[in-house]
């Protein structure tokens, strides 16, 4: 028995023989050639053969992954018929080489200057022509890939890698998982085994050389883990958590068009957090009653220059669309401290958490602040908007932020856009001191979304990425119950509805405690929603609540932790 | 013959407009340039296209010439402006 570890991207277990891809030996050498209008023509005649085969997998890929995720191919046939291209190799030809050393030379050329690209997205690009080029290769040297469609039994397929066509070209009824060398959650494998529902273990380093041929393996998606020739024992426990999760996921479909509610039918929201306009899709199938944290900070990341107006503009407006009704909360950008942003150039920080962030960067950078604000005023009309500012400490703050939204607001409107009239404007509660007063901005601001990462770190005093004192992330200790109780009575005492957006919304501990305390939001990764609505719907907050005046006069995170546990069994 | 247009798609002319836009006149005759930056590429190259990597908020512009070369242009206007990729500078 073997095991190794690598990153679990796709949940799941798979129990299966092994079938380890081998890729043809696609050598060659540089040689010179004579003819070329002969070799020319055995390039174009690969060419050919190279789009009928892509073809194919693109029919595949659309009956199976849907238009949007087979789209990839239609690049992928462009490029393989870019006139570029091709003018570039048959020049190459012309100097008197070979086919396959014009075919690498001008393909590596193309390769490298997207590598060197800034864009992240570019780089990825990198991948797709080098896809392509492989596959040109192929057929050059008349040495076919494999075809994965051959698979007719149940394995596990092991890989230095599975390029986008050889993902398309998985069938799942035999393909019960795969294992690669290298990759990481937002590889195209990974994203298309999330969509496929197989489990996947990606960046294992050398899983093609361990083990031996067609053994047995055990594949956990969920924990990343893989066990080459595993004992019977190990076999059985495997199988037994595989029915398990399987049961769960079956269990939890029924709740995606399920209300959201206690067993004596009291509403709370159930909501997703997003980064990104993609991230809407899996918040929809997960039944999320709307995006409870819109972390505005990615659509700044991983790009050389500030998104413009527009470009921010469409982000929102596609998300607003698709959310319709339900409603969107935005924060608006929570960039600074460990977020940066290279071509921001901020002076480093002795204590970058409690340093210039935030808010605190947006009231200081108003130009900046501002084109986000239009892009948000602009989009509100295609949807349910409200914003929140994200490390608001002093009602001063939330004053000033509040007053220049409003203002540009204005200006907006005397330019002749149409600007919603229904947008709420809240805050964040991450920053101890806003919780303590939290009675204060509940009469200014229209709703309070608690961020416990931040507000708990704040309130220990304790960096939860430094592991010397992780002991203190302590989410259902009494000081950080406590807070959260002013916060929501604070809210309620107003007329204003309370949220909550950090890990402990999601947490199956906490949530018997945040519904007993009369929260109204959740808002969680889009993966734990089932759970929390499952679990919801078997508690009653009228019962739980009874429990508050106790549990509040417990002194530890230990003893809360039993108690709830004693009280919702 | 040419036209201007500013991008407005989200993601800049990359992915899924870059396709649309490459596809739609790879068929015609002319010889179709696409310019951005004082730079000039073959618009029926996706990677001569890609590489001139286009932002959201850009003004680039089309240019053909040859026999098709109005019917060229005629047919990026609309696979620009239906799908949202940019509008008329």
């Amino acid at each position: 028995m073997t095991q190794i570890k690598g990153i679990g991207v796709s949940n799941g277990i798979a129990i299966a023989s092994a079938y380890r891809l081998v890729e043809p030996d696609l050598s060659f050498e540089k040689v010179e050639v004579a003819d070329h209008v002969a070799e020319k023509n055995r390039f174009n005649e690969a060419i050919l053969l190279a789009k009928g085969e892509l073809e194919l997998i693109r029919e595949r890929a659309i009956e199976k992954f849907g238009e949007d995720k087979a789209a990839i191919f239609s690049a992928h046939l462009l490029v393989l018929q870019d006139p570029e291209l091709k003018t570039a190799i048959e020049a190459k030809i012309d100097e008197g080489i070979n086919a396959e050393a014009a075919l690498e030379e001008v393909s590596t050329m193309f390769v490298t200057m997207f590598e060197s690209m800034e864009n992240e997205y570019m780089r990825e690009r990198a991948a797709d022509i080098r896809d392509v080029s492989h596959r040109l290769l192929s057929k050059l040297l008349n040495r076919d890939l494999p075809d994965l469609t051959t698979i007719n039994e149940d394995v596990i397929i092991i890989a230095e890698d599975l390029t986008p066509s050889m993902t398309a070209q998985l069938n799942k009824e035999f393909v019960k998982g795969f294992v690669t060398n290298i990759g990481g959650r937002t590889s195209h494998s990974a994203i298309l085994a999330r969509t496929l529902e197989i489990p996947a273990v990606v960046g294992t380093k050398n899983a093609t050389e361990s083990g031996t041929t067609n053994e047995m393996i055990i594949l956990d998606g969920s924990k990343g883990i893989v066990i080459f020739s595993p004992s019977t024992t190990e076999i059985e426990q495997y199988e037994r958590e595989k029915k398990e999760f399987e049961a769960e996921q079956q269990a939890l479909k029924a709740y995606v068009d399920e209300v959201s509610q206690d067993a004596d039918g009291h509403h709370v929201e159930l909501a997703g957090n997003i980064g990104r306009p993609d991230d809407l899709e899996i918040v929809l199938a997960n039944g999320g009653d709307g995006v409870g944290l819109f972390r505005t900070e990615f659509l700044y990341m991983d790009r050389s220059d500030f998104p413009t107006e527009e470009e921010q503009f469409q982000s929102y407006k596609t998300v607003l669309e698709k959310m319709g009704d339900k409603p969107t909360v935005v924060r608006t950008l929570d960039i600074g401290g460990d977020k940066e942003l290279p071509y921001l150039k901020l002076p480093h920080e002795m204590n970058p958490f409690l340093g210039y962030r935030a808010i605190r960067l947006c009231l200081d950078d108003r130009d900046l602040f501002r084109v986000q604000l239009r892009a948000l005023l602009r989009a509100s009309v295609f949807g349910n908007l409200k914003i929140m500012f994200p490390m608001i400490a002093t009602l001063d703050e939330f004053r000033e932020a509040k007053n220049f939204l409003l203002e540009v607001k204005e200006q907006l409107i005397s330019e002749g856009v149409d600007v919603s009239n229904s947008i709420e404007i809240g805050m964040m509660v991450e920053i101890p001191s806003a919780a303590v007063i939290a009675d204060l901005f509940a009469k200014e601001a229209d709703f309070m979304s608690i961020g416990t990462n931040d507000l708990i770190q704040y309130t220990f005093a304790a960096d939860r990425m430094n592991e010397k004192v992780s002991y203190l992330y302590q989410p259902y200790h009494p000081a950080i119950l406590r807070l959260v109780k002013n916060v929501i009575d604070a809210g309620h005492a107003n007329g204003k509805w309370v949220g909550m957006c950090g890990e402990m919304a999601g947490d199956p501990i906490a949530i018997p405690l945040l519904l007993a305390l009369g929260l109204d939001e959740f808002s969680m990764s889009a993966s734990s929603i089932l759970h929390a609505r499952k679990q919801i719907s078997t508690l009653s907050k009228a019962q739980l609540s009874s429990h508050i005046d106790h549990i509040l006069t417990l002194s530890t995170a230990q003893e809360v932790e039993a108690f709830v546990k004693q009280i919702t069994q | 013959m040419e036209k201007q247009y500013k991008i407005t798609s989200a993601e800049g002319l990359h992915a899924r407009p870059c396709t649309l836009l490459v596809s739609a006149v790879t068929p015609f005759a002319s010889d179709v340039q696409i310019s951005y930056n004082e730079r000039s590429v073959n618009l029926k190259s996706i990677m001569g296209v890609m590489a001139l990597g286009i932002p959201s908020g850009a003004t680039i512009t089309i240019s053909a010439e040859g026999a098709d070369a109005e019917a060229a242009l005629e047919k990026a206007a609309t696979v620009i402006t239906s799908e949202g990729i940019g509008i008329e500078a």
